[in-house]
């Protein structure tokens, strides 16, 4: 037994401290997102994204008086008609290889190639198309933000909890709003909830301001949803936020909204301050001035577990940092009150879901009695038989 | 498919699992004693008071396990008073807001109060339970060490990365040390040369010379470490990892770490294993371990690092607390907003004890 515990102390190592300064430069390669939001409170600030990297830096750079590392942000900011690649070939330059990347999926794949031959790795904080962790995945690609499939199961395990069981969908006419329904209809499936009718708001253009927009959206609302069957709750399927911040309040039938409007599943929301949160939150608002996102919070979580991985392989080698986060010894403490890990098959961040108005934080999924024989949150979107990712 | 649904779990059904206060965790003492019957509260509470008033008599006979205990309530704003004789509350005092860590000083008679909304260490007389003032902590403070002599109070202020020192006569801060992102757990060796402060975020127990104040090593343990206690002969220091959900032993002579305790529950989930407070018994054999929303404390063998067994206690466990005699442990349940009293010598939970909203810290007066 002695001796056991002998072998077992070999193992383990002190704090690793490279004797030269190990320097980690990481990109942050972002495109603007719209400001055509339906709520001027989610129009997106200049350092969107940027400011929950440069967080992440300073966190990590406290922790690297320790252990002599430093820790660097460079900013790239794409505008509508800009070439991806030649943005990732300017951060590759300034010696940048991990890169945070808030980007559509087109781009992401198109800085994914790119990253090949040049030995980099993508950190994906805002795209949340399934396929780009499915028939899309990539060996280069670390997807830290949640897919629309376990935005959905994490909302549906909630409404299924509350015997919400008859939904009425309204979805958008945009293709992403169809991605985002067709993961709500996969959610009921899963979960045992019932679509009882499917309705279509057509985009017809037009911008989102105007000085007398709730004269008319209190009229048109309620001619949306009347005449449906019976249901419990009205889900919103609306990325493209055309329609869905209007519901609220203003359904024919008296029923919560929830989805892209009402109680929204998400990575992460200012109301959040359970489980330590309230210690980033105050952080994050005394530097930036302004309140943490979803993706500001993604972009911070990236660049501590590049911190977390380049502190315990004392390195900065991107490989090895790959490896050591798919490997069984890596977790990342992110405020969720459980550690995260990454799904081996897919590299997939696993994480509990926020159920948020905006203003409160409902619930956070997954809900207590949905088992699974490997971690509670595979419960929450594609599981590992059911995947089409080949990492290659 | 891999999912397996309560789909046919009613939901009072599931209420009732939340609302569960007595499986496991009995609501009556099993030996059936009940200090109320033989004598009623307020005369109870008149006896233990004179003895307070009294201290310096030790012809006085106390009870066996007539000791105070003080909870701290981190929603409730206040402080909730245990007869551990009679296993009941004996008085609720209204504090500052969001209190977490406490602490007593030596004698007992006064406690520190970490208020962190309120930026202060707040002090409890705890003869008149009032709040006779505050000292200068430094934002957010947390959790907090005493010097063995009493003297100096260490805390760590997590939103600054900083450990604050201050004086306690003066009431002054009198120094402070910059340490890893959102410092956390606290603790002094017995001999008070080294401070241990703990780092949430930048996830290292950084050992400290209390003589210089710089620190004198780094060592990085499981994700988000938020308690550190040493055994009273000071020769290990046990720091445990909220998410990381390991315990690490530390050799605080040679400033190594030495292994890593693991916990396995069977049909818990690992996410759900998240160890808080430490407690060990005097004589270092035996360590019980908070294991937060698994509702378990750990019974650990502390030579042989072995697990001996898991008590069911309430729910979210966070801080756990002797009675002197070491005949009971206390621990605060953040989540069922009680305490499970812990019979030391049978290993058997015999009551939980109502208190405020979202009991945090406990601590046990020394008489």
């Amino acid at each position: 037994m002695k001796s056991l515990v002998a072998a077992f102390c070999l193992l383990l190592v002190a704090v690793p401290v490279a004797a030269e300064t190990v320097n980690v430069k990481v990109g942050v390669l972002r495109e603007a997102h719209s400001r055509e939001t339906l709520s001027i409170l989610d129009i997106p600030a200049a350092d969107d994204t940027l400011a929950g990297a440069l967080l992440g830096v300073a966190d990590n750079n406290t922790t690297g008086k320790f252990t002599n590392q430093t820790f660097e942000a460079i900013d790239a900011k794409l505008d509508e008609g800009d070439d991806v690649v030649a943005a990732f070939d300017s951060l590759i330059e300034k010696g940048a290889l991990f890169i945070i990347a808030d980007l559509s999926p087109e781009r992401l794949l198109a800085a994914s190639n790119r990253a090949k031959s040049k030995g980099a790795l993508l950190f994906n904080v805002s795209a949340a198309d399934d396929r780009l962790r499915e028939e899309d995945c990539r060996t280069n690609v670390i997807h830290v933000a949640p897919t629309r499939s376990m935005l959905a199961d994490g909302l549906a395990q909630y409404l299924v909890w509350k015997q919400w069981r008859r939904w009425l969908m309204i979805k958008g006419s945009h293709p992403k709003d169809e991605l985002l329904a067709q993961a709500f209809r996969n959610s009921a499936k899963k979960f045992g909830a019932k679509i009882v009718e499917e309705r279509v708001y057509e985009d017809t253009g037009g911008g989102r301001r105007s000085d007398s927009g709730s004269v008319q959206t209190q009229r048109q609302m309620p001619l949306l949803t009347q005449n449906a069957p019976a249901y419990d709750v009205l889900i919103a399927a609306d990325e493209s936020e055309v329609f869905g911040g209007y519901l609220p309040y203003r359904t024919w039938d008296p029923r919560p909204v929830a989805g892209s409007a009402g109680l929204m599943p998400t990575n992460w929301g200012p109301a959040h301050e359970q489980w330590g949160a309230l210690q980033l939150q105050n952080r994050f608002i005394q530097t930036f001035r302004r309140l943490m996102n979803a993706r500001d919070n993604a972009a911070w979580l990236a660049m501590r577990m590049i911190g977390e991985a380049a502190t315990r392989t004392a390195s900065n080698d991107v490989e090895k940092l790959r490896l050591y986060m798919l490997g069984k010894d890596f977790s990342i403490a992110a405020f969720k009150g459980v550690r995260l890990t990454l799904r081996p098959w897919n590299q997939q961040l696993r994480q509990p879901i926020l159920l948020s108005d905006g203003r409160m934080v409902v619930s956070v999924s997954p809900q207590e009695g949905f088992l699974h024989q490997t971690s509670e949150l595979d419960t929450l979107g594609v599981d590992q038989p059911e995947t089409k990712c080949r990492l290659k | 498919m891999q999912i397996e649904m309560n789909k046919a779990l009613p939901i009072h059904s599931r209420f009732r699992r939340h609302g569960r206060a007595c499986r496991g965790h009995p609501c009556e003492s099993p030996n059936g004693v009940d200090a109320r019957d033989k004598r009623g509260h307020d005369t109870r509470y008149a006896i233990s008071m004179t003895i307070s008033a009294f201290l310096c008599s030790t012809l006085l006979v106390t009870p066996a396990g007539a000791y105070k205990a003080y909870v701290s309530n981190e929603k409730g704003n206040s402080i909730t008073v245990l007869d551990t004789d009679k296993l009941e509350a004996t008085a609720t005092v209204k504090v500052g807001r969001r209190p977490r860590g406490i602490a007593l000083n030596k004698d007992g008679s006064e406690l520190y109060i970490c208020a962190g909304d309120d930026d202060a260490i707040q002090l409890l007389d705890t003869k008149t339970l009032k709040i006779t003032g505050k000292l200068p902590s430094g934002p957010d403070p947390e959790l907090l060490a005493l010097s063995p002599d009493g003297n100096i109070i260490y805390v760590s202020n997590e939103n600054d990365n900083l450990v604050t020192l201050i004086d306690v006569k003066k009431k002054e801060m009198i120094g402070d040390i910059p340490v890893g992102v959102e410092p956390e757990g606290m603790a002094v060796s017995p001999n008070g040369k080294l401070l241990v402060n703990t780092s949430e975020t930048t996830n290292m127990a950084h050992l400290i010379d209390t003589q210089s104040k710089e620190i004198v090593a780094n060592i990085l343990v499981d994700g988000r470490p938020r308690f550190a206690e040493f055994k009273q002969d000071g020769s290990e220091l046990w720091v445990s990892s909220e998410v990381g959900g390991t315990v690490a032993v530390i050799d605080p002579v040679k400033r190594e770490l030495k292994q890593k305790i693991s916990f396995d529950i069977p049909a818990m989930s690992k996410e759900a294993i998240q160890p808080i407070g430490i407690s060990f018994t005097r004589d270092g054999k035996r360590a019980f371990v908070a294991l937060g929303p698994a509702n378990r404390v750990a019974v650990i063998d502390a030579e042989t690092k072995k697990i001996e067994k898991y008590l069911l206690v309430g729910q979210r466990v966070w801080h756990l607390a002797f009675t002197p005699d070491e005949k009971y442990l206390l621990t605060a349940n953040g989540v069922s907003n009680d305490v499970s009293v812990i019979d030391v010598a049978s290993l058997k939970v015999l009551k939980s004890i109502p208190v405020g909203a979202f009991p945090w810290g406990v601590v046990v007066a020394p008489q």
